[in-house]
């Protein structure tokens, strides 16, 4: 993609439009996925409140499949999630294998 | 008189010094004359001594420091003879007016005013209390000044005075003051 | 019709400020400027115009409440001096950076330490680098004028940028001066209403201010910054036409006095420039060519022109009212860099003046402009840089 030159600018460097961080998509930054492992899942959610991102995808108070165009792979929902009978919901698994 | 006429003030703190220069310049502003008023600039502090300035002029004033040569000089507060040198700068011409209870004659020779200096007397804080009942002597320095330099007609300083005033004072203060002006005008003494 | 009254310069430009009624004034004060936003709050209180007044905690948050207000899409005022306008100083370059155009008054006064309430430049030209236009102004009517052309200069579709008109702590914001004002439906049509770029609050179309860019584009960003100013030059030259036509005065990007056929010239900001000129007239008098220029835009600086007004004089005297420590004053740093662009130059000395409100006096303008004549006789020049009026 070519860069802006200096006449191609928007004075004050205003971003015109709302939500354009959308674009930005930071999933390419990570190392180790999270891998949802829905028979071991309780839906407490934990994975949803941890998340710094918006990651966790909850569609009528269930949770669903990662975002993974955002997920950086922090590996906290991992941590935090209790699992069922001692096995996690959440594993993470590192990219490209 | 030479085309710009410059006036020094000497007061204290409180008598009105400034306001009577600010008075001034608004009145000379008829006849499409420039004008100019200005204190020596400071904390304000009541009692203490200060210098005001009036520049007047029928062509643009662009000078914008202290008057050092003044035309007139407008003492406010005659303890001031005292301690400061009032006559400082003076001309071969200039004109003292003095606020004093003393004779002309005497703050001539206190002065050590050449002949062609003119020094005139008027005792303004005995108009001031006698007209409003407090010694602020600015409206009848105002109403000698107006006497003895002709820059303005009395009706019109008047006018001024009134309008000047009026924006803050009631009624009896504003008469008290018009009074005063007149009476300044005409009590001057010269010798 | 114009009214000729006998104001303070501060009266002066508060009433420019009404004329004009902003939509938002961010308040603080600061000696010698409060008199000044003391008299708009009056006006605001008075009913007499419908601005929202922002009281706050100090300048930095005043420049901050413009800023906010300004991305938000109002007409946006402030006025500050000195100390308020260093605290200010990392809000100017993001109000110039964001392409604000804030209008805000100086009344320019020294900086602390000594503390010192009293006229001098320091406070604006330690402001030179943030990207705001700088107006100066000699008297009480160039501060009103130019207040009034500011907002049609900052506010232009092309620019775009804050504006700082200056004028002399107490020497000019303190003293009665005649002078004449326009009518309001004059000023109020002048100026035009307030046209908005990206404002904030129009919520249909969201937009955000103040993203983080680095090496990327940055650079570039700064670029764009330098090409508006370049193009602000044509701009106040247009806007000072129509204010000809308006108001009968005239205002260029400086103003040259008697320099035509100037053998020696004082180069002089502000109120100082006014007592200058009865010396040089004197001098004019005495068969001495001397002449004077009073910079107007100081930034952006007119290189280029200043250079054509002076390239015909021997020597010229760049006085300072502010100074850089180990460095030559400000002011000569601009017009040393805009004369060594000619083939011939004439020759250039600095002198520092009236630091702290001391008095600048005929007989410093007196003592400058004979150092002057004797250095175009082809005296030597011993020099560069001195102070005048200070005690040995």
């Amino acid at each position: 993609m070519k860069q802006k030159g200096w006449k191609d600018l928007v004075p004050g460097s205003v971003i015109l439009e709302g939500g354009s961080a959308a674009r930005f998509k930071t999933g390419s930054w990570r190392a180790y996925r999270p891998v949802w492992k829905e028979e071991n899942c309780i839906q407490c959610l934990f994975c949803w409140i941890y998340c710094p991102d918006m990651s966790v995808k909850v569609k009528d108070g269930k949770r669903g499949e990662f975002d993974y165009d955002y997920c950086k792979g922090c590996g906290i929902c991992a941590l935090e999630c209790p699992g069922k009978k001692g096995n996690k919901a959440i594993v993470m698994e590192e990219e490209g294998t | 008189m030479s085309e710009t006429t410059e006036i020094r003030w000497h007061g204290r703190g409180g008598q009105g010094t400034v306001t009577a220069a600010k008075v001034l310049a608004d009145a000379c502003l008829s006849g499409g004359r420039h004008v100019q008023a200005f204190p020596e600039y400071g904390p304000e502090r009541a009692g203490a001594p200060l210098r005001a300035y009036n520049r007047i002029s029928a062509k643009e004033l662009r000078m914008h420091c202290p008057v050092l040569n003044p035309d007139i000089v407008s003492v406010v507060d005659a303890t001031l003879l005292d301690s400061i040198n009032i006559a400082e700068g003076s001309k071969e011409n200039t004109v003292f007016i003095i606020n004093t209870t003393k004779d002309p004659k005497e703050v001539r020779q206190k002065l050590k005013a050449s002949d062609k200096q003119r020094v005139v007397t008027v005792d303004a804080t005995k108009i001031a209390i006698d007209c409003f009942g407090r010694a602020l002597p600015n409206s009848p320095m105002l109403g000698a000044l107006c006497k003895v330099t002709g820059l303005i007609s009395l009706d019109h300083l008047l006018e001024d005075v009134r309008k000047s005033f009026g924006k803050k004072f009631s009624q009896k203060v504003i008469d008290g003051n018009l009074d005063a002006t007149r009476r300044g005008y005409e009590e001057v003494h010269e010798g | 019709m114009a009214k000729v009254v006998a104001v303070t310069g501060n009266e002066a430009v508060a009433n420019a400020l009404r004329q004009v009624n902003p939509d938002v004034c961010g308040i603080y004060p600061i000696t010698p400027q409060t008199d000044m936003m003391q008299r708009y709050a009056s006006f605001i209180s008075d009913g007499k115009v419908d601005t929202e007044a922002v009281l706050v905690e100090s300048e930095h948050s005043s420049m901050s409440a413009c800023i906010g207000a300004s991305a938000a899409g109002g007409r946006v005022v402030t006025a500050t001096s000195s100390q308020g306008l260093a605290l200010m100083w990392e809000m100017l370059h993001i109000a110039a950076g964001d392409r604000l155009p804030i209008i805000m008054p100086v009344v320019n006064r020294a900086l602390s330490a000594p503390l010192n309430i009293h006229g001098d430049h320091s406070d604006a030209m330690g402001a030179r680098d943030t990207g705001w236009i700088q107006i100066w102004s000699e008297n009480g009517q160039e501060a009103y004028d130019n207040t009034i052309q500011a907002f049609r200069i900052g506010e232009h579709m092309d620019i775009r940028l804050p504006v700082m008109v200056c004028m002399d702590g107490f020497i000019i914001s303190h003293s009665i001066e005649r002078m004449e004002y326009l009518d309001d439906p004059e000023v109020k049509n002048f100026v035009g209403p307030f046209k908005n770029l990206y404002p904030l609050l129009d919520l249909d179309k969201p937009k955000s201010y103040g993203p983080l860019i680095l090496t990327d584009l940055y650079h570039e960003y700064k670029r764009a910054q330098h090409e508006v100013m370049l193009k602000t030059k044509d701009v106040v030259l247009e806007v000072a036409k129509d204010f000809e036509k308006l108001s009968g005065r005239k205002y260029g990007l400086f103003e040259s006095y008697r320099l035509e056929d100037a053998d020696i010239a004082l180069v002089i900001l502000n109120s100082a420039a006014g007592t200058s000129k009865d010396v040089i007239d004197e001098f004019r008098g005495k068969g001495i060519k001397a002449g004077l220029l009073k910079p107007r835009l100081f930034r952006p600086f007119p290189y280029e022109e200043v250079a054509e007004a002076l390239k015909n004089t021997k020597a010229v005297c760049v006085m300072d009212r502010s100074d850089s420590f180990g460095g030559y004053g400000p002011l000569f740093m601009e017009i040393s860099s805009a004369l060594y662009q000619l083939k011939q130059k004439p020759a250039l000395i600095n002198k520092i003046y009236g630091l702290g409100g001391r008095d600048y006096l005929p007989s410093h303008a007196e003592e400058v402009l004979q150092e002057l004549h004797e250095i175009a006789q082809g005296g030597k020049l011993k020099i560069i840089k001195e102070y005048i009026g200070v005690r040995e």
